[in-house]
């Protein structure tokens, strides 16, 4: 009787693998295990139907350790098809190495901008190998219920932000602003990185940096470490322990006024929070001056150069390049805006209300992540660290902005 | 002529596979971390042999041996506190625990050694919550006592993470010590207690002139478990602080910077070379630990036979 069980698991088994066999079965590695859902609900379902015989499996990991197992995994040869990329160098470097293949002969990639590219090619623009999926816009995100029940407005240049923050601490109902340093990459991400294109004037400050033309220690690099270090009276008791999760709360809680937010955050706090939301960019100087925004190229996606499936993978990256994946994509993770050259049509408000900056203000990306975070030390973990020093008020902003370019010398030949 | 002995084949069977896996699992990887530490990339990415080059930037160069010194010394303290607080109050626990007249002896024993069984996760996920100034209970269980005034974000402060940290740890494992001495303290034969009784000796004299010199050796082995426990330690600042052990690295101890040196972290890539390189100095730290231990104190120590 045992046996009889046995060979008839066998034999199911060995009958299942062969019904399968004919389906080619891509594998994603991606960091974004909360677009899990949308990715088994609409996306996968989309384009499987139009593919028959590709199936595709979405098998994220923990943002924090995504880069460590990945890097992992493509060394020992057991990484999925596709790989979502990071921008600039952690990509480069898996391209440098091999692990990514060269994807600039595909069709699709001709929807997209040079500039949107520019994060996945290598440094002479030659090769492109991942294809681009969306970048993310900073800004703050408010609690318009609150600021209609202080009588606020929002706030454009630097000195009424800070009015509306005092007039937020005066009255003592909210926390002005949901920030903690526990985990310390918001402090540089979503404030020094948020707040510091206004300062650097953009790309003209960004890529002055990169060819060494300005140091971190001019005025417009350590003013906005300035300007964090007048965040700590406005932040709630106890930020210091504060984590990412616990600022995320207290904002769709309702007891914090104020986020300095990325655009991802739009899908969960719709889900989260029962008040009215509205968005504004970093605010400016003075009045009428040009504003600048991180519109960062955040995402894409690669093909592991070892896949078996290769011809079937392209299929799916060619797929990803169209403007039916940018609309969909766009709608199902507002916040997550397309590259694509074809403009999308977005339904959430908040979304478009972010997205609007970009007719308005100039577009930039985060300042350490092309180039200069290629030696040791690593610039943007550095930039973690002296924004989460200078918001605890651990260190000054000439201090922080000195170390970070002090470390960035002494491996960087254009700052030397 | 003496027969010539019979090759015992036996012992060679029995020994293969414990032998064999911890060959596979251990012992090959340990080499080839060592190995590994004495290579580097050359220009051409290629792998090379750089003999003690690795370990000569990482004590040289500022950027790295700050960073070493830093890591060593927090993890120091995370042994000081470890042996200065876990281990009496494990021994404490025990020898209360192995009086006769206490009752419910078993409800507190498994008590107390229940948070040994559970993830590094939990803990540091648990004592996050109850510390953290936004929901924890800790804040509103000072105010009921009056003691408001006390509380502070003690995870985020530079000068108190590390402590905290380290007292979480001791939270979790002091129930290891506590079971290692309490099965001494029962080992103890009864004739050596009544015979101290029959000389005037009992309750906390007792305990210092009779079980403690008897324990001794339990307490030598449960030193050097923590001391390997402890620099080998990486999960709990991991979970509680992330890779970057924050504050400002006031919480770094030798395993989260062989992490971030190793794997990488963000945009930082991982460098296999210098991360084998504070690999194999972890590797020498514990050897010259266990090494002083066994020749220097466990030698010394008086055992006794009953």
């Amino acid at each position: 009787m045992k046996n009889t069980i046995r060979i008839a698991l066998l034999a199911s088994t060995l009958l299942g693998g062969a019904a399968q066999a004919q389906d080619v079965t891509l594998t994603i590695e991606s960091w974004r295990n909360d677009d899990l859902a949308i990715w088994q609900d609409t996306i996968i379902p989309a384009f499987e139907a139009q593919n028959p015989g590709i199936k595709v499996v979405f098998a994220p990991s923990a943002p924090a350790e995504y880069n460590a197992a990945l890097n992992s995994k493509l060394a020992a040869g057991s990484a999925g098809d596709l790989i979502t990329c990071r921008p600039f160098d952690a990509s480069l470097e898996l391209y440098n190495q091999g692990h990514l293949a060269d994807l600039s002969g595909l069709a699709s990639m001709a929807n997209f901008s040079p500039v949107a590219k520019s994060a996945w090619q290598t440094d002479d623009g030659s090769a492109t190998f991942c294809v681009p999926m969306a970048s993310v816009i900073h800004g703050f995100i408010y609690n318009a219920d609150a600021f209609a029940a202080l009588g606020l407005s929002v706030p454009t240049t630097n000195e009424e932000f800070y009015a509306v923050l005092d007039a937020i601490k005066a009255d003592g109902t909210y926390i002005p602003m949901a920030m903690g340093t526990n985990d310390q990459w918001e402090a540089a991400t979503m404030g020094y990185n948020n707040i510091g294109p206004n300062f650097w004037k953009g790309e003209e400050g960004r890529l002055a940096l990169i060819k060494g033309e300005q140091k971190l220690t001019d005025p417009q690099w350590v003013a906005p470490f300035a300007e964090l270090a007048k965040w700590k009276d406005y932040l709630g008791d106890g930020f210091e322990a504060q984590t990412y999760p616990d600022s995320q709360n207290l904002f769709t809680l309702g007891r914090a006024a104020i986020y300095p937010a990325g655009s991802w955050e739009i899908s969960g706090f719709n889900t989260q929070a029962t008040f009215k939301m509205g968005a504004f960019p970093p605010p400016v100087a003075a009045a009428g001056d040009t504003c600048y925004i991180s519109d960062h190229t955040d995402i894409a996606i690669g093909l592991n150069a070892a896949s078996p499936n290769a011809e079937a993978a392209k299929v799916f990256l060619d797929w990803v390049g169209s403007p039916e994946f940018a609309t969909m994509y766009a709608n199902a993770l507002p916040g997550f805006f397309s590259l694509n050259s074809t403009p999308v049509e977005m339904q959430d408000p908040l979304a478009q209300e972010f997205v609007s900056w970009r007719g308005k203000c100039q577009s930039t990306i985060r300042s350490t992540y092309q180039i200069l975070s290629r030696g040791t030390p690593n610039l943007e973990n550095e930039t973690w660290n002296a924004s989460a020093n200078v918001i605890r008020g651990a260190e000054t902003p000439e201090d922080a902005a000195k170390r970070l370019q002090d470390g960035l010398a002494s491996w960087y030949a254009p700052q030397q | 002529m003496a027969a010539r002995k019979p090759v015992r084949w036996h012992i060679a069977v029995f020994l293969a596979p414990a032998v064999l896996v911890y060959s596979a699992l251990m012992i090959i990887p340990l080499f080839g971390t060592l190995l590994q530490s004495l290579m580097n990339k050359d220009a051409a990415g290629e792998r090379v042999f750089v003999g003690l080059q690795n370990f000569a930037t990482l004590f040289g160069d500022a950027l790295w041996s700050d960073a070493f010194w830093n890591a060593l010394a927090n993890n120091a303290w995370f042994f000081l506190i470890h042996m200065l607080v876990q281990n009496p109050i494990g021994v404490a626990l025990a020898a209360i625990l192995s009086t006769p007249r206490l009752r419910m002896a078993a409800f507190y024993r498994t008590a107390i050694f229940i948070p040994t069984i559970l993830s590094f996760v939990i803990v540091g996920f648990v004592w996050k919550l109850i510390l953290s100034p936004i929901w924890g209970i800790a804040p509103g269980m000072l105010d009921a006592v009056g003691l408001k005034a006390l509380f502070t974000p003690w995870l985020g402060k530079e000068e108190y993470a590390l402590t905290t940290l380290a007292l979480i740890s001791v939270w979790q494992f002091v129930g290891i010590p506590m079971m290692l001495i309490y099965a001494a303290l029962l080992s103890i034969p009864d004739e050596v207690i009544e015979a101290s009784e029959m000389d005037g000796i009992t309750g906390w004299s007792q305990f210092w002139k009779i079980k403690l010199p008897l324990i001794l050796p339990a307490i030598g082995i449960i030193s050097i478990l923590t001391f390997v426990g402890n620099f080998n330690a990486f999960d709990l600042i991991y979970v509680a602080q992330g890779a970057l052990a924050g504050p400002d690295f006031s919480t770094d101890i030798l395993g989260t910077f062989l992490y971030r040196t190793f794997f990488g972290f963000q945009l930082q890539l991982g460098d296999p070379y210098m991360g084998s390189a504070i690999a194999g100095a972890m590797f020498g730290i514990i050897l010259i630990g266990v090494c002083v231990y066994l020749f220097g104190i466990q030698t010394r120590l008086r055992r006794y036979q009953f």
